[in-house]
């Protein structure tokens, strides 16, 4: 006889729907973090002034620009918003990653961060600061960053997979001690880059440890179109994400291309990560930290996780480097910001692993 | 019709797992796979499945190489129960058993009435709908292998496969999904091909039974042919004694202390 027991068919769904209502307050919280974030700073600026120097940037109107102030116009324009902006596009970028990551390695504590693809791409686009090579335009930068997150993704995955027989699970622990161990290799291998800098070792230092500052509107825009491919393909195989998560095998056996699935969504998301830190230097821990908490109120399902992860990871980034461009007495370095926060987080989820045994 | 295997061998690396396999499986019948461990029984399952590919030989399925179907096609033909299941994100039961129609829901559409009828079925035929909105992470062993049987089973699809799929439920819950399992051969002419440890649960379900042993067939054949003490002795080098159970009404095997 089978148990069947109606009685508990009342417990309600844990993995709510309302994705609609979660990405418009998200979406909302984000434009008012924007204003918010633009109107603070050494020039305070009032926010109806904010809100009409964006829309008349947005429409092309200048009747609403009328009896504003120069400064707030240029402050808000040069300086602001590509800073704002580039932050917010981040964030999302680096959210939207860290998703895909522990999706296809089936592994909650995969991020950008924590795999040490964030320190590979900061290698390579270190050495392309270096050397100055200028022969593909400004991209060298980005291409030299994603090529060193990926030769940095592959080599940690090879040595924290064991075998090929087992289930498609590469162990939380070895994947992060692999990340650490690249990881370390390669800091010192930037730390010898830096060392032979010379002249161009602020750039570096500075870049490294994560900023928004000198952010331009070529590469905020950049960036951005860059994180909208990477999103709009993840999105496409969102669906293939989850079928996924039950191993290779059974999605196989529901019409999943497994290993096409994995390779496209593996280089993805080094790209966005890539291009995440050639823009700003090493931030970490927003990959990590916004699926997780964005995990609690949509469930596991890619479909609903990526949308709300992207918005949710573009505002934490916006309010943490509006806390240090305007809140703070010193401008403590964004990157070092995020890993003074996320670094403890990351404990408490690791610990609470190591209790329960299983995953969140 | 059903399947046709011919010359199959495969290896990992240099270990040699399938030695020039050629084998036929009619549709509406339910198989039984027996065989010690790591004599290749899941590597055969996967072949099948397509989820690995053959060294050499050829695999039709209903008179077409496996090759000429699409991944989608041949998810609407062939479902399999794995046999390791570990999940790490907290899907609620009925999502993972929603999993099983994505065959059937265009990549960016909602589950229409006609999945979430299906999923309600199954999941009532297998007993889960008292934990289905629970997370998959929070279940019992038994209770997420039951969940992964359902969401095979709302795959709807003609062939089943079933990897050790019963190997962690108590008894009463096993032969409730084979009894599911069987009806669905006896009145919706469904083929089903089960690795199965339990002999005499073999024994009393499956139709046909197919020894391996060292990455061949032995024999193969009805039942109560080959199911004799001369064949457990060769395959798994053990005395066995077999006898016809009334109760049971199939042949049943005892174990020499």
């Amino acid at each position: 006889m089978i148990i069947n027991n109606p009685a508990n068919e009342t417990t309600p769904a844990v993995n709510g729907g309302g994705l609609i209502v979660q990405i418009v307050v998200l979406s909302v919280l984000l434009l008012l973090v924007i204003v918010v974030s633009t109107s603070l700073g050494y020039l305070s600026i009032p926010f109806p002034s904010v809100v009409k120097i964006i829309l008349a940037q947005l429409f092309g109107n200048t009747d609403l620009l009328a009896g504003l102030d120069e400064r707030f116009l240029a402050v808000v324009i040069d300086i602001r918003l590509p800073r704002i902006l580039a932050a917010a596009i981040v964030g999302g970028g680096l959210a939207v990653a860290g998703v895909v990551f522990q999706g296809i390695l089936l592994n909650p504590l995969a991020d950008p961060y924590t795999l040490g693809v964030s320190a590979g791409a900061a290698f390579g686009a270190a050495i392309a600061i270096l050397l100055n090579i200028g022969f593909m335009g400004g991209f060298n930068v980005p291409f030299f960053a994603f090529v060193g997150a990926l030769v940095t993704l592959f080599a940690v995955i090879y040595l924290s997979s064991s075998g090929d027989t087992g289930p498609h699970i590469l162990s939380s622990n070895n994947l992060i001690l692999s990340g650490i161990i690249v990881a370390a290799i390669l800091s010192a291998g930037i730390s010898f880059l830096k060392y032979i800098a010379d002249e161009n070792v602020a750039v570096i230092i500075f870049w490294l440890m994560g900023s928004f500052a000198s952010m331009t509107w070529t590469k905020v825009l950049l960036t951005f179109v860059f994180i909208c491919v990477g999103t709009a393909i993840a999105l496409f195989f969102a669906r293939d994400l989850n079928v996924m998560s039950l191993g290779n095998r059974a999605a196989a056996s529901l019409g999943v291309d497994t290993r096409r699935v994995t390779l496209v969504l593996l280089l993805t998301a080094s790209m966005v990560a890539a291009i995440c830190v050639s823009i700003s230097g090493i931030i970490g821990f927003v990959g990590l930290l916004v699926p997780h908490i964005m995990r609690t109120f949509t469930g596991p399902d890619n479909r609903k996780l990526i949308p709300v992860s992207l918005l949710a990871g573009a505002t934490l980034l916006l309010g943490a480097d509006t806390v240090t461009r305007a809140i703070l007495p010193v401008e403590v370095p964004i990157g070092v910001l995020t890993a003074l926060i996320g670094g403890p987080f990351f404990c408490y989820i690791f610990r609470k692993r190591q209790v329960t045994g299983r995953g969140m | 019709m059903g399947f046709d295997l011919r010359d199959i061998s495969f290896a990992y690396g240099s270990k040699e797992v399938l030695r020039t396999i050629s084998i036929t499986l009619e549709t509406g019948r339910f198989y039984g796979v027996i065989g010690p461990n790591g004599c290749g029984k899941t590597t055969l399952l996967d072949l099948m499945v397509r989820h690995r590919q053959p060294a050499t030989g050829a695999i039709q399925y209903n008179r077409k190489g496996l090759d000429v179907y699409s991944r989608r096609q041949l998810s609407r033909e062939i479902a399999l129960v794995p046999q390791n299941f570990y999940i790490n994100f907290p899907y609620t039961a009925r999502e993972i058993v929603m999993m099983g129609r994505y065959p059937y829901i265009p990549r960016f559409a909602r589950p229409g009435p006609e999945d979430n009828a299906a999923v309600d079925s199954i999941m009532d035929k297998t007993g889960t709908l008292a934990f289905r909105n629970r997370r998959i992470t929070d279940l019992s062993g038994g209770e997420r292998q039951r969940i992964v049987f359902a969401r095979a089973l709302a795959q709807d699809t003609p062939v089943l496969f079933l990897d050790e799929a019963t190997s962690n439920l108590d008894i009463n819950h096993t032969l409730s999904l084979l009894k599911v399992v069987r009806r669905r051969v006896a009145s919706g002419g469904r083929t089903v091909v089960a690795v199965l440890q339990d002999i005499n649960l073999a024994a009393t379900y499956c139709d046909e039974l197919i020894f391996m042993k060292q990455g061949q067939i032995f024999t193969r054949g009805a039942t109560d042919r080959v199911l004799n003490p001369d064949t457990l002795k060769d395959v798994f080098k053990v005395d066995a004694d077999i006898v016809f159970n009334a109760f049971s009404e199939s042949r049943q095997v005892v174990f020499k202390k």
